[in-house]
Protein backbone atom coordinates (compact mmCIF):
# COMPACT_ATOMS: atom_id res chain seq x y z
CA UNK A 1 0.00 0.00 0.00
CA UNK A 2 1.28 3.50 -1.29
CA UNK A 3 1.52 6.54 1.66
CA UNK A 4 -2.11 7.71 1.25
CA UNK A 5 -3.07 11.31 2.57
CA UNK A 6 -6.66 12.66 3.62
CA UNK A 7 -8.01 16.10 3.26
CA UNK A 8 -11.24 17.47 4.11
CA UNK A 9 -10.58 21.15 3.44
CA UNK A 10 -13.43 23.70 4.52
CA UNK A 11 -13.25 25.93 1.36
CA UNK A 12 -13.45 25.27 -2.77
CA UNK A 13 -10.07 27.34 -3.24
CA UNK A 14 -8.10 25.14 -0.70
CA UNK A 15 -9.98 21.97 -2.52
CA UNK A 16 -9.06 22.85 -6.19
CA UNK A 17 -5.63 23.63 -4.81
CA UNK A 18 -4.51 20.47 -3.50
CA UNK A 19 -6.63 18.62 -5.74
CA UNK A 20 -4.43 20.06 -8.81
CA UNK A 21 -0.94 20.08 -6.73
CA UNK A 22 -1.44 16.81 -6.23
CA UNK A 23 -2.07 16.30 -10.47
CA UNK A 24 -3.32 12.86 -11.09
CA UNK A 25 -2.18 11.02 -7.92
CA UNK A 26 -5.31 12.82 -5.85
CA UNK A 27 -9.13 11.88 -5.79
CA UNK A 28 -12.41 13.80 -4.71
CA UNK A 29 -14.42 11.85 -2.15
CA UNK A 30 -17.66 12.44 -1.98
CA UNK A 31 -19.69 9.59 -0.91
CA UNK A 32 -17.64 7.14 -1.57
CA UNK A 33 -19.62 4.36 -2.55
CA UNK A 34 -17.82 4.04 -5.60
CA UNK A 35 -14.05 5.01 -4.88
CA UNK A 36 -13.61 3.06 -1.40
CA UNK A 37 -14.87 0.04 -3.20
CA UNK A 38 -12.34 1.28 -5.97
CA UNK A 39 -9.51 1.44 -3.60
CA UNK A 40 -10.13 -1.85 -1.77
CA UNK A 41 -10.23 -4.11 -4.87
CA UNK A 42 -7.06 -2.19 -5.74
CA UNK A 43 -8.53 -0.53 -8.73
CA UNK A 44 -7.23 3.03 -8.21
CA UNK A 45 -4.82 3.90 -5.05
CA UNK A 46 -4.81 7.53 -4.93
CA UNK A 47 -2.08 9.05 -3.40
CA UNK A 48 -4.19 11.88 -1.80
CA UNK A 49 -7.70 11.73 -1.07
CA UNK A 50 -9.50 15.31 -0.94
CA UNK A 51 -12.93 14.87 1.37
CA UNK A 52 -15.29 17.68 -0.53
CA UNK A 53 -18.46 17.29 2.33
CA UNK A 54 -16.97 19.89 4.48
CA UNK A 55 -17.59 22.78 1.66
CA UNK A 56 -20.74 24.38 1.88
CA UNK A 57 -21.37 25.11 -1.48
CA UNK A 58 -20.72 21.07 -1.97
CA UNK A 59 -23.35 20.40 0.22
CA UNK A 60 -25.99 22.66 0.01
CA UNK A 61 -29.65 22.77 -1.92
CA UNK A 62 -30.85 25.93 -2.57
CA UNK A 63 -34.09 27.15 -4.62
CA UNK A 64 -33.07 30.02 -6.33
CA UNK A 65 -35.51 33.33 -7.01
CA UNK A 66 -36.82 32.12 -10.68
CA UNK A 67 -37.91 28.75 -9.50
CA UNK A 68 -35.02 26.78 -10.13
CA UNK A 69 -32.58 24.61 -8.01
CA UNK A 70 -28.62 24.65 -7.09
CA UNK A 71 -27.85 20.92 -6.04
CA UNK A 72 -24.26 20.65 -4.21
CA UNK A 73 -22.16 17.73 -6.05
CA UNK A 74 -21.95 15.72 -2.59
CA UNK A 75 -25.81 16.01 -1.75
CA UNK A 76 -26.78 12.47 -0.89
CA UNK A 77 -29.89 10.96 -2.07
CA UNK A 78 -30.82 10.84 1.19
CA UNK A 79 -31.25 14.24 2.02
CA UNK A 80 -32.31 15.08 -1.42
CA UNK A 81 -35.13 12.94 -0.41
CA UNK A 82 -35.92 15.18 2.72
CA UNK A 83 -36.14 18.46 0.96
CA UNK A 84 -39.30 19.58 1.27
CA UNK A 85 -40.01 20.73 -2.26
CA UNK A 86 -37.54 19.13 -4.78
CA UNK A 87 -39.12 16.25 -5.38
CA UNK A 88 -42.17 18.03 -6.54
CA UNK A 89 -40.71 19.65 -8.92
CA UNK A 90 -38.31 17.10 -10.31
CA UNK A 91 -40.03 13.59 -9.56
CA UNK A 92 -38.18 12.27 -12.11
CA UNK A 93 -34.72 13.57 -10.83
CA UNK A 94 -35.22 12.47 -7.23
CA UNK A 95 -36.62 8.98 -8.54
CA UNK A 96 -33.28 8.30 -10.26
CA UNK A 97 -31.43 9.43 -7.97
CA UNK A 98 -33.23 7.49 -5.13
CA UNK A 99 -32.90 4.43 -7.10
CA UNK A 100 -29.34 4.12 -6.39
CA UNK A 101 -28.18 1.07 -4.27
CA UNK A 102 -29.66 0.53 -0.48
CA UNK A 103 -30.54 2.79 2.23
CA UNK A 104 -26.96 2.60 3.22
CA UNK A 105 -25.89 3.54 0.17
CA UNK A 106 -28.82 6.70 -0.20
CA UNK A 107 -26.87 7.62 3.07
CA UNK A 108 -23.96 8.42 0.73
CA UNK A 109 -24.12 8.41 -2.85
CA UNK A 110 -24.23 11.77 -4.37
CA UNK A 111 -25.53 12.86 -7.91
CA UNK A 112 -21.90 14.30 -8.54
CA UNK A 113 -20.14 11.35 -7.59
CA UNK A 114 -22.84 9.37 -9.64
CA UNK A 115 -21.71 11.42 -12.84
CA UNK A 116 -18.03 11.74 -12.13
CA UNK A 117 -17.94 7.80 -11.84
CA UNK A 118 -18.11 7.31 -15.53
CA UNK A 119 -20.32 4.89 -15.61
CA UNK A 120 -22.79 4.47 -18.41
CA UNK A 121 -25.02 2.95 -15.87
CA UNK A 122 -25.41 5.80 -13.94
CA UNK A 123 -29.31 5.77 -13.07
CA UNK A 124 -29.25 9.69 -11.88
CA UNK A 125 -27.36 10.78 -15.05
CA UNK A 126 -30.28 10.57 -17.70
CA UNK A 127 -32.79 12.12 -15.40
CA UNK A 128 -30.16 14.61 -15.55
CA UNK A 129 -29.59 15.00 -18.94
CA UNK A 130 -33.35 14.93 -19.70
CA UNK A 131 -34.14 17.45 -17.13
CA UNK A 132 -31.42 20.54 -19.16
CA UNK A 133 -29.63 19.93 -15.89
CA UNK A 134 -26.08 22.09 -16.23
CA UNK A 135 -22.81 21.70 -13.88
CA UNK A 136 -20.57 24.33 -12.04
CA UNK A 137 -17.16 22.97 -12.69
CA UNK A 138 -14.40 25.03 -10.62
CA UNK A 139 -10.60 24.18 -11.33
CA UNK A 140 -7.11 26.13 -11.34
CA UNK A 141 -7.90 28.17 -14.53
CA UNK A 142 -11.29 29.51 -12.79
CA UNK A 143 -15.34 28.36 -13.31
CA UNK A 144 -17.19 26.87 -16.09
CA UNK A 145 -20.68 25.54 -16.82
CA UNK A 146 -21.29 22.88 -19.15
CA UNK A 147 -24.39 20.81 -19.70
CA UNK A 148 -24.68 17.14 -17.74
CA UNK A 149 -24.35 15.58 -21.35
CA UNK A 150 -21.18 17.10 -21.80
CA UNK A 151 -19.80 15.57 -18.73
CA UNK A 152 -19.06 11.67 -19.73
CA UNK A 153 -16.25 11.11 -22.23
CA UNK A 154 -16.31 6.70 -21.90
CA UNK A 155 -16.64 4.44 -19.45
CA UNK A 156 -14.56 5.68 -16.37
CA UNK A 157 -13.74 8.78 -17.67
CA UNK A 158 -15.04 12.88 -17.83
CA UNK A 159 -14.38 15.95 -19.59
CA UNK A 160 -13.20 17.74 -16.30
CA UNK A 161 -9.35 18.92 -17.34
CA UNK A 162 -6.87 17.62 -14.70
CA UNK A 163 -7.53 19.52 -10.95
CA UNK A 164 -11.35 20.55 -11.78
CA UNK A 165 -13.68 19.20 -9.26
CA UNK A 166 -17.49 19.33 -9.39
CA UNK A 167 -19.16 22.01 -7.57
CA UNK A 168 -23.34 21.63 -8.54
CA UNK A 169 -25.76 20.98 -10.43
CA UNK A 170 -28.05 23.83 -11.38
CA UNK A 171 -32.20 22.67 -12.31
CA UNK A 172 -33.98 25.30 -14.69
CA UNK A 173 -37.11 27.19 -13.22
CA UNK A 174 -40.79 24.99 -14.13
CA UNK A 175 -43.02 26.16 -16.51
CA UNK A 176 -46.67 25.06 -15.60
CA UNK A 177 -47.35 22.03 -17.52
CA UNK A 178 -43.68 20.38 -16.95
CA UNK A 179 -43.01 17.12 -15.86
CA UNK A 180 -40.94 14.37 -15.56
CA UNK A 181 -40.05 10.83 -15.12
CA UNK A 182 -37.33 8.10 -14.70
CA UNK A 183 -37.00 3.98 -15.19
CA UNK A 184 -34.54 1.76 -15.33
CA UNK A 185 -35.22 -2.15 -16.08
CA UNK A 186 -32.84 -4.35 -13.80
CA UNK A 187 -32.94 -8.13 -13.64
CA UNK A 188 -33.63 -7.84 -9.67
CA UNK A 189 -36.25 -5.36 -7.76
CA UNK A 190 -33.44 -3.39 -6.31
CA UNK A 191 -29.67 -3.50 -5.88
CA UNK A 192 -28.62 -3.79 -9.28
CA UNK A 193 -26.53 -2.00 -12.48
CA UNK A 194 -29.67 -0.85 -15.14
CA UNK A 195 -29.77 -2.90 -17.67
CA UNK A 196 -31.68 0.62 -19.93
CA UNK A 197 -32.22 3.33 -18.29
CA UNK A 198 -34.65 6.25 -19.30
CA UNK A 199 -35.38 9.75 -18.17
CA UNK A 200 -37.94 11.73 -19.74
CA UNK A 201 -38.50 15.62 -19.17
CA UNK A 202 -41.48 17.48 -20.81
CA UNK A 203 -44.48 20.41 -20.78
CA UNK A 204 -47.50 19.96 -22.03
CA UNK A 205 -50.23 23.05 -22.59
CA UNK A 206 -53.50 22.39 -23.63
CA UNK A 207 -52.80 18.46 -24.19
CA UNK A 208 -49.75 19.02 -26.79
CA UNK A 209 -46.67 19.00 -26.17
CA UNK A 210 -44.57 21.87 -26.32
CA UNK A 211 -41.09 21.13 -25.03
CA UNK A 212 -39.44 17.37 -24.16
CA UNK A 213 -35.93 16.09 -23.49
CA UNK A 214 -35.03 12.44 -23.30
CA UNK A 215 -31.74 10.64 -22.06
CA UNK A 216 -30.84 7.22 -22.49
CA UNK A 217 -28.23 5.60 -19.69
CA UNK A 218 -26.73 1.61 -20.31
CA UNK A 219 -26.81 1.43 -23.81
CA UNK A 220 -23.52 2.94 -25.29
CA UNK A 221 -20.27 4.10 -23.86
CA UNK A 222 -22.17 7.26 -22.68
CA UNK A 223 -25.04 8.49 -21.47
CA UNK A 224 -27.23 10.13 -24.45
CA UNK A 225 -29.02 13.04 -24.65
CA UNK A 226 -31.53 11.62 -27.77
CA UNK A 227 -32.37 14.87 -29.47
CA UNK A 228 -34.45 12.53 -32.01
CA UNK A 229 -37.07 11.04 -29.52
CA UNK A 230 -37.35 14.47 -28.25
CA UNK A 231 -37.93 16.04 -31.58
CA UNK A 232 -40.98 13.27 -32.19
CA UNK A 233 -42.72 13.80 -28.85
CA UNK A 234 -42.48 17.93 -29.36
CA UNK A 235 -45.75 19.49 -31.32
CA UNK A 236 -47.48 16.41 -30.99
CA UNK A 237 -50.41 15.28 -28.50
CA UNK A 238 -48.20 12.41 -27.08
CA UNK A 239 -50.35 10.47 -29.55
CA UNK A 240 -49.30 6.35 -30.31
CA UNK A 241 -47.83 7.34 -33.49
CA UNK A 242 -45.30 10.13 -32.29
CA UNK A 243 -44.67 7.65 -29.17
CA UNK A 244 -43.70 5.06 -31.60
CA UNK A 245 -41.56 7.20 -33.79
CA UNK A 246 -39.60 8.33 -30.09
CA UNK A 247 -39.16 5.02 -29.33
CA UNK A 248 -37.61 4.05 -32.89
CA UNK A 249 -35.18 7.03 -32.49
CA UNK A 250 -34.02 5.59 -28.90
CA UNK A 251 -33.77 2.04 -30.49
CA UNK A 252 -31.69 4.01 -33.29
CA UNK A 253 -29.89 5.84 -30.95
CA UNK A 254 -28.15 1.94 -28.84
CA UNK A 255 -24.63 1.08 -29.26
CA UNK A 256 -25.01 -1.28 -26.32
CA UNK A 257 -22.78 -4.41 -24.87
CA UNK A 258 -23.35 -7.66 -24.23
CA UNK A 259 -23.10 -9.01 -20.89
CA UNK A 260 -24.56 -10.64 -18.63
CA UNK A 261 -27.56 -8.64 -17.60
CA UNK A 262 -28.85 -8.38 -20.84
CA UNK A 263 -27.79 -8.74 -24.73
CA UNK A 264 -27.63 -6.28 -27.47
CA UNK A 265 -30.83 -7.07 -28.81
CA UNK A 266 -32.36 -7.02 -25.46
CA UNK A 267 -30.99 -3.86 -24.25
CA UNK A 268 -31.94 -2.23 -27.82
CA UNK A 269 -35.58 -3.40 -27.64
CA UNK A 270 -35.83 -2.41 -23.70
CA UNK A 271 -34.64 1.00 -24.63
CA UNK A 272 -37.66 1.68 -26.70
CA UNK A 273 -40.48 -0.13 -24.46
CA UNK A 274 -38.73 2.00 -21.85
CA UNK A 275 -38.90 5.24 -23.27
CA UNK A 276 -42.89 4.65 -23.90
CA UNK A 277 -43.58 3.48 -20.28
CA UNK A 278 -41.62 6.84 -18.82
CA UNK A 279 -43.33 8.98 -21.18
CA UNK A 280 -46.31 8.09 -19.84
CA UNK A 281 -45.63 8.73 -16.37
CA UNK A 282 -44.08 12.11 -17.24
CA UNK A 283 -47.42 12.93 -19.06
CA UNK A 284 -49.54 12.09 -16.59
CA UNK A 285 -47.41 14.01 -13.94
CA UNK A 286 -47.39 16.83 -16.48
CA UNK A 287 -50.79 16.58 -16.56
CA UNK A 288 -51.41 17.40 -12.90
CA UNK A 289 -48.55 20.27 -12.64
CA UNK B 1 2.43 6.24 6.93
CA UNK B 2 1.79 8.97 9.20
CA UNK B 3 -1.54 8.33 11.56
CA UNK B 4 -4.49 10.49 11.93
CA UNK B 5 -5.53 11.73 15.18
CA UNK B 6 -9.23 11.51 15.00
CA UNK B 7 -12.01 12.88 17.72
CA UNK B 8 -15.69 11.71 17.37
CA UNK B 9 -18.40 10.18 19.36
CA UNK B 10 -19.25 6.54 19.39
CA UNK B 11 -22.47 5.56 21.04
CA UNK B 12 -22.70 8.99 22.89
CA UNK B 13 -19.10 9.29 24.17
CA UNK B 14 -16.65 11.21 23.23
CA UNK B 15 -14.20 8.84 21.53
CA UNK B 16 -10.83 9.17 20.25
CA UNK B 17 -8.22 7.04 18.01
CA UNK B 18 -6.06 7.51 15.70
CA UNK B 19 -6.01 5.66 12.19
CA UNK B 20 -4.36 5.78 8.66
CA UNK B 21 -5.82 7.70 6.19
CA UNK B 22 -7.20 4.60 4.48
CA UNK B 23 -8.57 2.49 7.26
CA UNK B 24 -12.38 2.36 7.16
CA UNK B 25 -14.16 3.46 10.18
CA UNK B 26 -15.17 -0.91 9.77
CA UNK B 27 -11.92 -1.47 10.23
CA UNK B 28 -11.15 0.80 13.32
CA UNK B 29 -14.38 0.05 14.99
CA UNK B 30 -13.40 -3.67 15.18
CA UNK B 31 -9.72 -3.33 15.45
CA UNK B 32 -8.45 -0.53 17.86
CA UNK B 33 -11.72 0.18 19.66
CA UNK B 34 -12.46 -3.50 19.90
CA UNK B 35 -16.15 -2.72 18.81
CA UNK B 36 -16.51 -6.40 17.02
CA UNK B 37 -20.38 -6.02 16.83
CA UNK B 38 -20.55 -4.50 13.43
CA UNK B 39 -19.17 -7.37 10.87
CA UNK B 40 -17.47 -7.35 7.77
CA UNK B 41 -19.41 -9.29 5.26
CA UNK B 42 -18.27 -7.92 1.57
CA UNK B 43 -16.56 -4.83 2.40
CA UNK B 44 -18.28 -3.18 -0.30
CA UNK B 45 -21.37 -1.84 0.39
CA UNK B 46 -23.36 -5.10 -0.70
CA UNK B 47 -23.79 -6.66 2.93
CA UNK B 48 -25.44 -4.11 5.28
CA UNK B 49 -23.52 -6.48 7.96
CA UNK B 50 -21.04 -3.39 8.99
CA UNK B 51 -24.43 -0.73 9.14
CA UNK B 52 -23.93 2.07 11.90
CA UNK B 53 -25.74 5.38 12.01
CA UNK B 54 -23.25 8.56 11.22
CA UNK B 55 -25.22 11.81 12.63
CA UNK B 56 -28.47 10.06 12.62
CA UNK B 57 -27.95 8.44 9.32
CA UNK B 58 -27.85 4.47 8.08
CA UNK B 59 -24.82 4.36 6.20
CA UNK B 60 -22.07 1.31 5.55
CA UNK B 61 -18.65 1.57 8.24
CA UNK B 62 -17.10 -0.49 5.56
CA UNK B 63 -17.65 2.52 2.67
CA UNK B 64 -16.63 5.34 4.89
CA UNK B 65 -12.87 6.42 5.67
CA UNK B 66 -12.37 6.46 9.72
CA UNK B 67 -10.56 9.83 9.01
CA UNK B 68 -14.02 11.20 7.62
CA UNK B 69 -15.30 10.63 11.93
CA UNK B 70 -13.92 13.68 12.89
CA UNK B 71 -16.49 16.01 15.01
CA UNK B 72 -19.43 13.73 13.86
CA UNK B 73 -21.25 11.27 16.08
CA UNK B 74 -21.50 7.38 15.34
CA UNK B 75 -24.00 5.04 17.00
CA UNK B 76 -23.07 1.31 16.61
CA UNK B 77 -24.90 -2.07 17.29
CA UNK B 78 -23.20 -1.88 20.63
CA UNK B 79 -24.81 0.95 21.92
CA UNK B 80 -28.32 -0.10 21.64
CA UNK B 81 -29.46 -2.22 24.34
CA UNK B 82 -29.61 -0.02 27.65
CA UNK B 83 -27.03 -1.49 29.92
CA UNK B 84 -29.10 -4.99 30.19
CA UNK B 85 -32.48 -3.80 28.94
CA UNK B 86 -32.54 -4.98 25.43
CA UNK B 87 -34.08 -2.70 22.44
CA UNK B 88 -37.42 -4.07 21.68
CA UNK B 89 -36.48 -5.10 18.32
CA UNK B 90 -33.18 -6.98 20.03
CA UNK B 91 -35.62 -8.90 22.58
CA UNK B 92 -38.38 -9.80 19.63
CA UNK B 93 -35.49 -11.19 17.06
CA UNK B 94 -34.75 -13.20 20.18
CA UNK B 95 -38.16 -14.48 20.76
CA UNK B 96 -39.01 -15.15 16.67
CA UNK B 97 -35.87 -16.92 16.33
CA UNK B 98 -35.41 -14.38 13.15
CA UNK B 99 -31.46 -14.98 13.41
CA UNK B 100 -29.50 -17.77 12.76
CA UNK B 101 -25.63 -17.69 12.44
CA UNK B 102 -26.43 -13.97 13.45
CA UNK B 103 -23.53 -12.58 11.29
CA UNK B 104 -26.11 -10.21 9.08
CA UNK B 105 -27.95 -9.18 12.64
CA UNK B 106 -26.30 -6.43 14.17
CA UNK B 107 -26.41 -4.74 10.89
CA UNK B 108 -30.15 -5.67 10.36
CA UNK B 109 -31.27 -4.20 13.76
CA UNK B 110 -29.27 -1.31 13.35
CA UNK B 111 -30.70 -0.51 9.96
CA UNK B 112 -34.56 -1.58 11.45
CA UNK B 113 -34.18 0.93 14.43
CA UNK B 114 -33.36 3.32 11.87
CA UNK B 115 -37.01 2.56 10.17
CA UNK B 116 -39.09 2.53 12.79
CA UNK B 117 -37.39 6.30 14.03
CA UNK B 118 -38.94 7.74 10.75
CA UNK B 119 -41.78 5.78 10.44
CA UNK B 120 -43.58 3.88 13.73
CA UNK B 121 -46.29 2.31 11.22
CA UNK B 122 -44.24 0.53 7.79
CA UNK B 123 -45.97 -1.56 5.72
CA UNK B 124 -44.38 -5.13 4.51
CA UNK B 125 -43.37 -3.47 1.20
CA UNK B 126 -41.64 -0.43 3.37
CA UNK B 127 -39.67 -2.88 5.82
CA UNK B 128 -38.40 -5.03 2.66
CA UNK B 129 -37.11 -2.05 0.77
CA UNK B 130 -35.89 -0.56 3.64
CA UNK B 131 -33.80 -4.17 4.34
CA UNK B 132 -32.63 -4.19 0.77
CA UNK B 133 -29.33 -3.35 1.75
CA UNK B 134 -29.08 -6.01 4.36
CA UNK B 135 -28.49 -9.28 3.32
CA UNK B 136 -29.11 -12.78 5.31
CA UNK B 137 -27.65 -16.21 3.99
CA UNK B 138 -30.33 -18.16 6.44
CA UNK B 139 -33.01 -16.65 7.28
CA UNK B 140 -34.87 -16.48 4.16
CA UNK B 141 -35.80 -12.84 5.86
CA UNK B 142 -39.03 -13.52 6.27
CA UNK B 143 -38.95 -13.90 10.22
CA UNK B 144 -37.09 -10.71 9.95
CA UNK B 145 -39.56 -9.03 8.55
CA UNK B 146 -42.19 -10.05 11.01
CA UNK B 147 -40.02 -9.37 13.78
CA UNK B 148 -40.08 -5.72 12.47
CA UNK B 149 -43.61 -5.58 11.98
CA UNK B 150 -44.67 -7.01 15.07
CA UNK B 151 -41.67 -4.56 17.10
CA UNK B 152 -43.29 -1.89 15.25
CA UNK B 153 -46.42 -2.51 16.43
CA UNK B 154 -46.23 -3.72 20.30
CA UNK B 155 -44.03 -0.57 20.10
CA UNK B 156 -46.93 1.67 18.62
CA UNK B 157 -49.12 0.14 21.22
CA UNK B 158 -46.64 1.13 23.90
CA UNK B 159 -46.92 4.58 23.10
CA UNK B 160 -50.53 5.01 22.86
C1 LIG C 1 -24.12 -1.55 -2.96
C2 LIG C 1 -24.05 -0.51 -4.04
C3 LIG C 1 -25.13 -0.34 -4.90
C4 LIG C 1 -25.09 0.62 -5.92
N1 LIG C 1 -26.18 0.76 -6.72
C5 LIG C 1 -26.18 1.70 -7.70
C6 LIG C 1 -27.33 1.89 -8.53
O1 LIG C 1 -28.37 1.23 -8.35
N2 LIG C 1 -27.27 2.83 -9.51
C7 LIG C 1 -26.15 3.60 -9.72
O2 LIG C 1 -26.17 4.45 -10.59
N3 LIG C 1 -25.05 3.44 -8.94
C8 LIG C 1 -25.04 2.52 -7.95
N4 LIG C 1 -23.92 2.35 -7.15
C9 LIG C 1 -22.73 3.15 -7.41
C10 LIG C 1 -22.59 4.44 -6.57
O3 LIG C 1 -23.30 4.33 -5.35
C11 LIG C 1 -23.09 5.68 -7.31
O4 LIG C 1 -22.38 5.85 -8.51
C12 LIG C 1 -23.00 6.96 -6.46
O5 LIG C 1 -23.82 7.96 -7.00
C13 LIG C 1 -21.58 7.49 -6.32
O6 LIG C 1 -21.63 8.68 -5.54
P1 LIG C 1 -20.59 8.95 -4.35
O7 LIG C 1 -20.93 10.29 -3.80
O8 LIG C 1 -20.58 7.83 -3.38
O9 LIG C 1 -19.23 8.99 -5.17
P2 LIG C 1 -17.72 8.74 -4.77
O10 LIG C 1 -17.46 7.30 -4.62
O11 LIG C 1 -17.33 9.64 -3.65
O12 LIG C 1 -17.05 9.27 -6.12
C14 LIG C 1 -17.22 8.61 -7.36
C15 LIG C 1 -16.18 9.11 -8.36
O13 LIG C 1 -16.43 10.45 -8.73
C16 LIG C 1 -15.37 11.30 -8.33
N5 LIG C 1 -16.03 12.49 -7.77
C17 LIG C 1 -17.01 12.48 -6.81
N6 LIG C 1 -17.46 13.73 -6.59
C18 LIG C 1 -16.75 14.55 -7.41
C19 LIG C 1 -16.76 15.96 -7.66
N7 LIG C 1 -17.62 16.77 -6.99
N8 LIG C 1 -15.90 16.48 -8.57
C20 LIG C 1 -15.03 15.66 -9.24
N9 LIG C 1 -15.00 14.32 -9.08
C21 LIG C 1 -15.84 13.76 -8.16
C22 LIG C 1 -14.57 10.51 -7.33
O14 LIG C 1 -13.22 10.88 -7.30
C23 LIG C 1 -14.77 9.09 -7.83
O15 LIG C 1 -13.90 8.82 -8.88
C24 LIG C 1 -23.94 1.42 -6.10
C25 LIG C 1 -22.85 1.26 -5.23
C26 LIG C 1 -22.91 0.32 -4.20
C27 LIG C 1 -21.74 0.17 -3.27
S1 LIG D 1 -19.26 -5.16 4.98
FE1 LIG D 1 -20.07 -3.21 4.60
S2 LIG D 1 -21.72 -3.66 3.31
FE2 LIG D 1 -20.81 -5.60 3.55
S1 LIG E 1 -28.66 -15.07 10.30
FE1 LIG E 1 -26.98 -15.81 9.18
S2 LIG E 1 -26.73 -14.25 7.70
FE2 LIG E 1 -28.55 -13.67 8.64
Amino acid sequence: MTDMRYLAPSTLDEAVGAFAAAAGAARILAGGTDILVQMRAGMVQPGLIVDIKKIPELTGIEETADGGFVIGAAVSGAVLYEHPRFGEVWPGVLEAINLIGSTQVQGRASAGGNLCNGSPAGDSVPAMIAAGATVTVQGPNGRRQMPVEAVPAGPGRTNLTPGEILVSFTLPPRAKGASDAYLRMIPRTEMDIAVVGCGVNLTLKDGVCTAARVGLGAVAPTVLLVEAAAKALIGSKLDDAAIETAAAACRAACRPIDDKRGTIVYRTKVAGVLLKRTVAIAADRAGRA
Amino acid sequence: MAKLHISTKINGEPTEFLCDPNDSMLDVLRGPLALTGSKEGCGSGDCGACSVMLDGRLVCSCLMLAAEAEGHEIETIEGMAEGEKLHPLQQKFLEMAALQCGICTPGVLVASKALLEKNQNPTETEVRYWLAGNLCRCTGYDKIVRAVLDTAAEMREATR
